[in-house]
């Protein structure tokens, strides 16, 4: 078990795309605590696979340190480094029972048989593989043979940390639940920093404390499920996560107000404007209110979700999402409002602070 | 599932049908033919009965041949299977090495076999071969023409150096369908160089390596030209293969009927232990499934 730390880490592929400043990787400078649930959240080609696999050693960063509970471990190989890794297909060594597959990163380590032993049957129980243990791993399904490789990943007892890398693609949706919650569930008996590398918005919530955004090979925005939603730093981060995503429109500021087409709105303080960038307001679907009163809109489309209805509209030329709630009914000649704490000024794409929050950090 | 019977589908095999049968079908019959009958000449044909198998099976230059080829088999497997897997192993799989590596390996693959044959011959001349004329100039009397083992050695040398490749590029073949997830994970679990190549690279290996022994004993074992050509089977017949013997028997001293006989006896010969290959090869994935 270690804390992580990543000193100022980027990475390209070939010393041409250095050159060229082509980083698949853009600079990370961060600390992952001892014991945390991490999820790396982000489209494919975003650069969590490559972060991925500088921390377990598979990768060299081109520049930058890693350390582990404050040792330099960036030269160090990946057994050094004492890391699991599951990979998102899975990877059986098909000559071997699902025991002996599962044995065999202890057995490498010169573990007692007996403790090889017990420490198999219980990741063979837990991933509901028992009664199989005696079966040659070569001819069972897709989700079996992955969820051998994660029990791999599992079956050692004091790793640093447990990386995964989508490991849930190919597990079908049900047995996926289920896999995440045990793998929740032994994350809050041995806390192990654990990373799990995700698209899927859903998973990397439900698994993670803190969900790291990744977007075009930097890290956006670090923080809580509810941080990322409520405030988020980067419009990435806005249209990444929720569905549908945040709406987002260019603006002019003036003061504590702020103009979008022929429509002025107030914030709830002023932005604070360094140079001078491209400017956008940002508001998510749940904080825009319908209602007689307010700012004219065009509504196009009512999309029913059970719950919830999403309204599709145009305001001020601009496409904008609604979200309702199921009984929630739409006026005839309906008008917005947005709630004055939900709207977000986004300079450049990154979220600016307000006057009064200036000090915060 | 339903079949349909439908008459016409005959015709659809037929062009095979027709081809096989005069490609291999109608000559193996000829063979057949003339293995079961002696002749003088003149196209009067009489009835041997078993005759012929009887002598084939009885004299010892059949069975000194047999032998020879199963020595020379063994030793071009033992030798160009791990040697194969070995510089596959090596070879590199990304970069301007790869297109390199290939056309190197398939050099030898693209010479035709009796040329493979005058090179080595001439390669290993006393008088103006490179090989011959510097191993004795070294103090090694060297003389394929004469010593029975050099010529063993000469004509093994070239075996290797000529098909090893085969090996190698289906070796190759099998290791670049594996992917880099099994390198990485191998990595994390903590295997050794040879746990990697036991449990990794070696079943995926498997197909590919059967289908080369095959291919390699098969051959071998059929093995003409290219000895034909740099010993003529010599000195004496330390190096007089089954192919050789037979084509000897048949051309030579032209006696159609034990050579028709021993053609026979040789084809159930490879068959048999070509089954035997497949069958051990395949049975041991098998038994564990």
């Amino acid at each position: 078990m270690a804390r992580i730390t990543l000193e100022h880490i980027r990475h390209a592929y070939s010393p041409r795309a250095k050159a060229a400043g082509d980083y698949a990787l853009k600079e990370v400078h961060h600390e992952w605590e001892d014991g945390g649930a991490y999820a790396l959240l982000g489209p494919s080609g975003c650069g969590k696979t490559t972060l991925l696999n500088i921390i377990s050693g598979l990768l060299q960063p081109s520049d930058g340190r890693i350390l582990f509970d404050g040792k330099d471990v960036t030269q160090l190989s990946t057994e050094e480094r004492n890391i699991a890794q599951v990979f998102q297909f899975p990877v059986v060594y098909d000559t071997m029972t699902v025991f002996d597959n599962l044995a065999f990163p202890l057995r490498n380590r010169k573990v007692p048989e007996a403790e090889v032993a017990k420490r198999v049957n219980e990741i063979l129980d837990m991933t509901d593989l028992a009664g199989m243990a005696n079966r040659r791993a070569q001819r069972l399904t897709a989700d079996q043979k992955q969820k051998i490789s994660l029990g791999r990943g599992l079956v050692r007892p004091s790793v640093n940390a447990i990386l995964f890398d989508e490991p849930l693609t190919v597990i079908d949706p049900h047995m996926k639940w289920v896999l995440r919650s045990q793998l929740k569930r032994l994350h809050r008996q041995s806390r192990v920093t654990m990373v799990y590398v995700t698209h899927d918005q859903t998973e990397a919530l439900t698994f993670a404390d803190k969900v790291v955004v990744m977007h075009d090979g930097q890290i956006v925005q670090i923080g809580t499920p509810a941080e990322l939603f409520e405030r988020p730093s980067h419009t990435f981060v806005g249209y990444f996560i929720g569905s549908p995503g945040m709406n987002i429109m260019p603006a002019t500021i003036d003061g504590a107000t702020a103009r979008v087409g022929d429509q002025t709105i107030a914030l709830s303080g002023a932005p604070l404007l360094e140079g001078q960038g491209r400017i956008e307001l940002g508001i998510r679907p749940e904080f825009v209110r319908l209602g007689r009163e307010g700012m004219p809109v065009t509504i196009n489309k009512v999309e029913d979700i059970g719950r919830q209805k999403i309204v599709r509209a145009t305001f001020c030329g601009q496409p904008i999402s609604i979200v309702l709630a199921e009984d929630d009914d739409i006026p005839a000649d309906a008008k917005v409002s947005f709630d004055k704490q939900a709207i977000g000024i986004f300079v450049d794409s990154w979220r600016a602070r307000t006057v009064t929050e200036g000090q915060e950090g | 599932m339903d079949k349909t019977w439908n008459n016409k589908a005959w015709f659809l095999v037929l062009p095979v049908l027709v081809l096989v049968a005069f490609s291999a079908v109608i000559p193996l019959m000829t063979v057949v033919n003339y293995s079961v009958q002696d002749t003088f000449g003149n196209n009067e044909f009489f009835w041997a009965g078993t005759d012929w198998f009887t002598e084939i099976l009885t004299s010892p230059r059949f069975w000194d041949a047999l032998w020879r080829n199963l020595i020379f088999s063994a030793v071009i497997l033992a030798i160009e299977v791990p040697l194969g897997i070995l510089i596959a192993l090596n070879m590199p799989k990304h970069g301007v090495g790869v297109p390199v590596c290939l056309v190197l390996m398939a050099l030898p693959l693209l010479i035709p076999w009796n040329v493979v044959g005058t090179i080595w011959q001439v390669f290993g001349r006393v008088d103006i071969g490179l090989l011959g004329y510097i191993l004795n100039g070294l103090g090694f009397a060297y003389n394929y023409t004469q010593n029975p083992a050099h010529a063993w050695a000469t004509v093994i040398v070239m075996d290797v150096w000529h098909w090893t490749s085969l090996v190698v590029l289906l070796c190759y073949a099998g290791l670049v369908s594996i992917p880099d997830a099994y390198y990485q994970a191998a990595r994390i679990d903590g295997a050794s160089r040879w746990s990697v190549f036991r449990f990794i690279q070696l079943p995926k290996m498997k197909r590919v390596l059967l289908i080369a022994v095959l291919l390699r004993f098969m051959d071998s074992f059929m093995i003409y030209t290219e000895p034909f050509v740099v010993t003529g089977g010599g000195p004496g017949n330390s190096t007089t293969f089954l192919s050789i013997d037979l084509v000897k028997m048949a051309v030579g001293q032209f006696d159609l009927g034990p050579a028709a006989a021993m053609s026979i006896i040789y084809f159930l010969i490879i068959l048999l232990l070509s089954w035997v290959f497949y069958t051990v090869m395949t049975q041991s994935d098998a038994e564990q499934g």
